[in-house]
Protein backbone atom coordinates (compact mmCIF):
# COMPACT_ATOMS: atom_id res chain seq x y z
CA UNK A 1 0.00 0.00 0.00
CA UNK A 2 2.46 2.05 0.37
CA UNK A 3 6.09 2.93 -1.39
CA UNK A 4 9.81 3.25 0.53
CA UNK A 5 9.21 6.92 0.16
CA UNK A 6 7.14 7.50 3.59
CA UNK A 7 8.55 9.95 5.84
CA UNK A 8 8.69 8.79 9.14
CA UNK A 9 6.80 11.40 11.20
CA UNK A 10 3.90 11.02 8.96
CA UNK A 11 1.41 8.90 7.23
CA UNK A 12 1.97 10.88 3.54
CA UNK A 13 3.88 8.82 1.14
CA UNK A 14 4.69 9.92 -2.46
CA UNK A 15 1.80 8.24 -3.83
CA UNK A 16 -0.60 9.61 -1.35
CA UNK A 17 0.90 12.80 -1.74
CA UNK A 18 0.50 13.02 -4.92
CA UNK A 19 -3.00 11.76 -4.60
CA UNK A 20 -4.03 14.25 -2.70
CA UNK A 21 -2.67 16.89 -4.86
CA UNK A 22 -4.89 15.59 -7.54
CA UNK A 23 -8.19 15.71 -5.94
CA UNK A 24 -7.30 18.80 -4.90
CA UNK A 25 -7.10 20.03 -8.45
CA UNK A 26 -10.04 18.42 -9.68
CA UNK A 27 -11.81 19.57 -6.41
CA UNK A 28 -10.52 23.47 -8.30
CA UNK A 29 -11.59 22.58 -11.44
CA UNK A 30 -14.95 21.11 -9.88
CA UNK A 31 -15.73 24.53 -8.47
CA UNK A 32 -15.53 26.26 -12.19
CA UNK A 33 -17.51 23.80 -13.34
CA UNK A 34 -20.03 24.02 -11.12
CA UNK A 35 -20.34 27.22 -10.49
CA UNK A 36 -19.09 29.16 -13.94
CA UNK A 37 -19.44 27.09 -16.71
CA UNK A 38 -22.81 25.21 -16.72
CA UNK A 39 -25.75 27.25 -16.17
CA UNK A 40 -29.02 27.48 -14.16
CA UNK A 41 -31.85 24.54 -14.30
CA UNK A 42 -34.31 26.93 -16.05
CA UNK A 43 -37.31 25.27 -18.02
CA UNK A 44 -40.01 26.56 -20.08
CA UNK A 45 -43.49 25.75 -18.79
CA UNK A 46 -44.73 24.30 -22.48
CA UNK A 47 -48.39 25.35 -21.62
CA UNK A 48 -47.92 28.44 -19.31
CA UNK A 49 -44.72 29.21 -20.80
CA UNK A 50 -43.68 30.13 -17.30
CA UNK A 51 -40.30 29.02 -15.91
CA UNK A 52 -39.81 26.48 -13.57
CA UNK A 53 -36.96 24.25 -12.73
CA UNK A 54 -34.16 24.23 -9.76
CA UNK A 55 -32.39 27.34 -10.87
CA UNK A 56 -29.41 27.56 -9.44
CA UNK A 57 -29.52 25.16 -6.64
CA UNK A 58 -28.70 22.70 -9.08
CA UNK A 59 -25.25 23.55 -8.48
CA UNK A 60 -25.49 21.74 -5.16
CA UNK A 61 -26.13 18.42 -6.79
CA UNK A 62 -22.72 18.02 -8.20
CA UNK A 63 -21.31 17.45 -4.60
CA UNK A 64 -24.46 16.06 -3.34
CA UNK A 65 -24.84 13.17 -5.37
CA UNK A 66 -21.26 11.70 -5.88
CA UNK A 67 -20.81 12.42 -2.18
CA UNK A 68 -24.53 10.04 -1.75
CA UNK A 69 -23.13 7.42 -3.98
CA UNK A 70 -19.37 7.15 -2.69
CA UNK A 71 -21.24 7.22 0.63
CA UNK A 72 -22.83 3.27 -0.57
CA UNK A 73 -19.47 2.95 -2.04
CA UNK A 74 -17.99 3.49 1.66
CA UNK A 75 -20.52 1.06 3.68
CA UNK A 76 -20.04 -1.75 0.85
CA UNK A 77 -16.12 -1.74 1.78
CA UNK A 78 -16.83 -1.90 5.07
CA UNK A 79 -18.96 -4.53 4.72
CA UNK A 80 -17.06 -6.47 2.55
CA UNK A 81 -14.15 -6.02 5.34
CA UNK A 82 -16.24 -6.93 7.75
CA UNK A 83 -17.10 -10.14 6.36
CA UNK A 84 -12.60 -10.57 6.03
CA UNK A 85 -12.86 -9.41 9.97
CA UNK A 86 -15.16 -12.28 10.32
CA UNK A 87 -13.39 -15.08 8.21
CA UNK A 88 -9.87 -13.95 8.12
CA UNK A 89 -9.89 -12.22 11.40
CA UNK A 90 -6.42 -10.17 11.04
CA UNK A 91 -5.89 -6.72 11.95
CA UNK A 92 -5.70 -5.65 8.32
CA UNK A 93 -9.47 -6.02 7.79
CA UNK A 94 -10.33 -4.57 10.88
CA UNK A 95 -8.59 -1.52 10.31
CA UNK A 96 -10.41 -1.48 6.70
CA UNK A 97 -13.75 -2.10 8.15
CA UNK A 98 -13.35 0.46 10.62
CA UNK A 99 -11.72 3.28 8.28
CA UNK A 100 -14.30 2.79 5.64
CA UNK A 101 -17.05 3.38 8.31
CA UNK A 102 -15.76 6.27 9.64
CA UNK A 103 -15.20 7.71 6.19
CA UNK A 104 -18.72 6.69 5.18
CA UNK A 105 -20.51 7.72 8.05
CA UNK A 106 -18.93 11.46 7.52
CA UNK A 107 -20.17 11.39 3.68
CA UNK A 108 -23.42 10.29 5.23
CA UNK A 109 -23.94 12.98 7.36
CA UNK A 110 -23.17 15.73 4.63
CA UNK A 111 -25.40 13.77 2.84
CA UNK A 112 -28.20 14.63 5.18
CA UNK A 113 -26.89 18.32 5.56
CA UNK A 114 -26.49 19.09 1.93
CA UNK A 115 -29.86 17.27 0.58
CA UNK A 116 -31.81 19.63 3.22
CA UNK A 117 -29.93 22.70 2.25
CA UNK A 118 -30.48 22.13 -1.23
CA UNK A 119 -34.31 20.89 -0.09
CA UNK A 120 -35.26 24.45 0.91
CA UNK A 121 -35.06 26.15 -2.11
CA UNK A 122 -36.45 23.13 -4.73
CA UNK A 123 -39.16 21.75 -1.95
CA UNK A 124 -39.80 24.43 0.60
CA UNK A 125 -38.86 22.62 3.15
CA UNK A 126 -36.04 21.41 5.17
CA UNK A 127 -37.08 17.87 6.43
CA UNK A 128 -40.21 15.80 5.75
CA UNK A 129 -40.68 12.74 8.53
CA UNK A 130 -42.37 11.24 5.91
CA UNK A 131 -39.88 10.95 3.10
CA UNK A 132 -38.82 6.98 3.05
CA UNK A 133 -35.55 8.45 1.43
CA UNK A 134 -34.48 10.75 3.95
CA UNK A 135 -35.73 8.44 6.96
CA UNK A 136 -33.47 5.48 5.54
CA UNK A 137 -30.45 7.88 5.48
CA UNK A 138 -30.96 8.60 8.74
CA UNK A 139 -31.39 5.40 9.76
CA UNK A 140 -28.10 4.67 8.09
CA UNK A 141 -26.05 7.51 9.75
CA UNK A 142 -27.54 6.27 13.11
CA UNK A 143 -26.47 2.75 12.39
CA UNK A 144 -23.41 3.36 11.69
CA UNK A 145 -22.43 6.10 14.39
CA UNK A 146 -23.34 3.04 16.08
CA UNK A 147 -21.10 0.93 14.98
CA UNK A 148 -18.24 3.94 15.23
CA UNK A 149 -19.38 4.06 19.16
CA UNK A 150 -18.96 0.41 19.40
CA UNK A 151 -15.37 1.05 18.51
CA UNK A 152 -14.86 3.64 21.22
CA UNK A 153 -15.91 1.05 23.74
CA UNK A 154 -13.06 -0.69 25.79
CA UNK A 155 -13.75 -4.26 25.81
CA UNK A 156 -11.96 -7.31 24.75
CA UNK A 157 -10.44 -5.95 21.42
CA UNK A 158 -10.65 -9.10 19.48
CA UNK A 159 -14.70 -9.41 20.30
CA UNK A 160 -15.54 -5.95 19.98
CA UNK A 161 -13.96 -6.55 16.28
CA UNK A 162 -16.47 -9.30 15.68
CA UNK A 163 -19.32 -7.79 17.08
CA UNK A 164 -18.73 -4.46 15.32
CA UNK A 165 -18.26 -6.73 11.70
CA UNK A 166 -22.01 -7.77 12.85
CA UNK A 167 -23.43 -4.55 12.58
CA UNK A 168 -21.94 -3.46 9.56
CA UNK A 169 -23.33 -6.40 8.03
CA UNK A 170 -26.42 -5.76 9.66
CA UNK A 171 -26.28 -2.01 8.77
CA UNK A 172 -25.79 -1.98 5.48
CA UNK A 173 -28.72 -4.32 4.65
CA UNK A 174 -30.44 -0.15 4.76
CA UNK A 175 -28.76 0.44 1.67
CA UNK A 176 -30.91 -1.05 -0.25
CA UNK A 177 -33.96 0.33 1.32
CA UNK A 178 -32.08 3.86 0.70
CA UNK A 179 -31.50 3.73 -2.87
CA UNK A 180 -34.16 1.84 -4.54
CA UNK A 181 -36.56 3.71 -2.22
CA UNK A 182 -37.93 6.06 -4.88
CA UNK A 183 -39.16 3.39 -6.73
CA UNK A 184 -40.45 1.26 -4.63
CA UNK A 185 -42.44 3.95 -2.13
CA UNK A 186 -42.75 6.23 -5.17
CA UNK A 187 -45.76 8.06 -3.59
CA UNK A 188 -44.00 8.32 0.16
CA UNK A 189 -40.81 10.34 -1.07
CA UNK A 190 -40.35 13.94 -2.75
CA UNK A 191 -36.80 12.48 -3.90
CA UNK A 192 -37.49 11.94 -7.79
CA UNK A 193 -36.20 8.43 -10.05
CA UNK A 194 -32.77 8.61 -10.76
CA UNK A 195 -32.16 11.09 -13.69
CA UNK A 196 -28.64 9.75 -14.85
CA UNK A 197 -30.70 6.10 -15.60
CA UNK A 198 -33.23 7.67 -17.33
CA UNK A 199 -30.86 9.82 -19.17
CA UNK A 200 -32.86 13.37 -18.38
CA UNK A 201 -29.56 15.63 -18.17
CA UNK A 202 -26.89 15.20 -21.28
CA UNK A 203 -23.52 17.61 -22.51
CA UNK A 204 -22.06 19.32 -19.63
CA UNK A 205 -24.67 19.00 -16.77
CA UNK A 206 -23.29 15.63 -16.89
CA UNK A 207 -19.89 15.99 -17.47
CA UNK A 208 -19.74 18.18 -14.61
CA UNK A 209 -21.71 15.63 -12.62
CA UNK A 210 -19.43 12.48 -13.59
CA UNK A 211 -16.63 15.14 -13.10
CA UNK A 212 -17.93 15.14 -9.56
CA UNK A 213 -18.33 11.69 -9.33
CA UNK A 214 -14.28 11.40 -10.06
CA UNK A 215 -13.45 14.44 -7.97
CA UNK A 216 -15.12 12.93 -4.63
CA UNK A 217 -13.58 9.62 -5.20
CA UNK A 218 -9.93 10.94 -5.11
CA UNK A 219 -11.63 12.49 -2.15
CA UNK A 220 -12.44 9.52 -0.39
CA UNK A 221 -9.52 7.44 -1.05
CA UNK A 222 -6.99 9.86 -0.12
CA UNK A 223 -9.43 10.04 3.37
CA UNK A 224 -10.04 6.28 3.37
CA UNK A 225 -6.09 5.74 2.93
CA UNK A 226 -5.58 7.90 5.80
CA UNK A 227 -7.44 6.63 8.12
CA UNK A 228 -6.52 2.98 7.28
CA UNK A 229 -2.56 4.43 8.50
CA UNK A 230 -3.71 6.43 11.20
CA UNK A 231 -6.00 2.95 12.55
CA UNK A 232 -2.64 0.79 11.29
CA UNK A 233 -0.50 3.15 13.42
CA UNK A 234 -2.51 3.32 16.38
CA UNK A 235 -2.14 -0.59 16.36
CA UNK A 236 1.70 -0.62 16.07
CA UNK A 237 1.55 2.24 18.93
CA UNK A 238 -0.44 -0.09 21.32
CA UNK A 239 1.55 -3.35 20.59
CA UNK A 240 4.66 -1.66 20.84
CA UNK A 241 3.55 0.15 24.52
CA UNK A 242 2.64 -3.49 25.52
CA UNK A 243 5.99 -4.72 24.65
CA UNK A 244 7.51 -2.55 26.19
CA UNK A 245 6.20 -2.70 29.74
CA UNK A 246 6.83 -6.02 29.31
CA UNK A 247 10.29 -6.12 28.53
CA UNK A 248 11.01 -3.18 30.95
CA UNK A 249 8.96 -5.15 33.87
CA UNK A 250 11.79 -8.40 33.15
CA UNK A 251 14.38 -6.05 33.20
CA UNK A 252 12.95 -5.15 36.58
CA UNK A 253 12.97 -8.76 38.40
CA UNK A 254 15.58 -11.01 39.12
CA UNK A 255 16.33 -14.28 38.16
CA UNK A 256 15.66 -15.60 41.65
CA UNK A 257 12.05 -13.71 41.75
CA UNK A 258 10.83 -14.81 38.49
CA UNK A 259 11.83 -18.37 39.64
CA UNK A 260 9.88 -18.53 42.94
CA UNK A 261 6.94 -16.75 40.55
CA UNK A 262 6.49 -19.93 38.04
CA UNK A 263 7.46 -22.03 41.74
CA UNK A 264 10.76 -23.41 40.68
CA UNK A 265 12.90 -24.43 43.47
CA UNK A 266 16.68 -23.77 44.53
CA UNK A 267 17.25 -26.60 43.27
CA UNK A 268 15.92 -27.33 40.63
CA UNK A 269 17.17 -24.08 39.14
CA UNK A 270 20.73 -25.28 40.11
CA UNK A 271 20.21 -28.93 37.81
CA UNK A 272 19.27 -27.11 35.48
CA UNK A 273 22.25 -24.31 34.99
CA UNK A 274 24.84 -25.69 33.67
CA UNK B 1 -27.30 34.03 -8.86
CA UNK B 2 -30.00 32.45 -7.27
CA UNK B 3 -29.97 30.56 -3.69
CA UNK B 4 -26.63 31.86 -3.07
CA UNK B 5 -26.48 32.01 0.72
CA UNK B 6 -27.80 27.78 0.37
CA UNK B 7 -24.78 27.27 -2.14
CA UNK B 8 -22.63 28.73 -0.13
CA UNK B 9 -23.40 27.07 3.46
CA UNK B 10 -24.07 23.33 1.08
CA UNK B 11 -20.55 23.98 -0.48
CA UNK B 12 -18.69 25.45 2.24
CA UNK B 13 -19.62 23.15 5.10
CA UNK B 14 -18.78 20.33 2.86
CA UNK B 15 -15.51 21.61 2.29
CA UNK B 16 -14.72 22.41 5.68
CA UNK B 17 -15.88 19.15 6.87
CA UNK B 18 -13.90 17.17 4.41
CA UNK B 19 -10.71 19.37 4.61
CA UNK B 20 -10.83 19.81 8.46
CA UNK B 21 -11.28 15.58 8.75
CA UNK B 22 -8.96 15.10 6.52
CA UNK B 23 -6.48 17.83 8.41
CA UNK B 24 -7.49 16.03 11.91
CA UNK B 25 -6.14 12.79 10.19
CA UNK B 26 -2.84 13.75 9.19
CA UNK B 27 -2.13 15.18 12.32
CA UNK B 28 -3.27 12.26 14.51
CA UNK B 29 -1.03 10.47 12.44
CA UNK B 30 1.91 12.90 13.13
CA UNK B 31 1.29 12.28 16.88
CA UNK B 32 1.50 8.75 16.76
CA UNK B 33 4.58 8.16 14.34
CA UNK B 34 6.85 9.17 17.56
CA UNK B 35 5.11 6.21 19.76
CA UNK B 36 6.16 3.45 17.27
CA UNK B 37 9.62 2.79 16.98
CA UNK B 38 11.32 3.68 13.24
CA UNK B 39 11.15 0.23 12.47
CA UNK B 40 8.08 0.24 12.62
CA UNK B 41 6.15 2.88 11.25
CA UNK B 42 5.80 1.43 8.10
CA UNK B 43 1.88 0.33 7.99
CA UNK B 44 3.30 -2.67 5.79
CA UNK B 45 4.83 -3.99 8.89
CA UNK B 46 1.65 -5.90 11.16
CA UNK B 47 1.27 -5.52 14.32
CA UNK B 48 1.71 -7.44 16.64
CA UNK B 49 3.84 -10.20 14.07
CA UNK B 50 7.16 -7.52 14.77
CA UNK B 51 9.82 -9.18 17.16
CA UNK B 52 10.82 -6.14 19.75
Amino acid sequence: MAGRDERPGTTGSRGSRLLGCVALTCLAVLGVLAFVLTGPDVRIHPTTGEEFGQFDAVRMLYLHVPMAVLMYASFMLCAVASVGVLVKRTPWWDVMAHSAAEVGTVLCGLVLVTGSIWGRPVWNTWWEWGDVRLMTTLVLFLLFAGYLALRRTTTDPRRQERQAAVVALVAVLDIPLVNRSVAWWENRTLHQRSTLEELKIEDLTLFTLMFGFLTFGLVVWWLTLQRFRVGWLERAAIDHAVGSAMAERRSETSADELDAAIGVTDEQAGEASP
Amino acid sequence: MTHLGYLIAGWGISLVVLGGYGLRLARRGRSLSPLVPEDRRRWLASPGTDSD
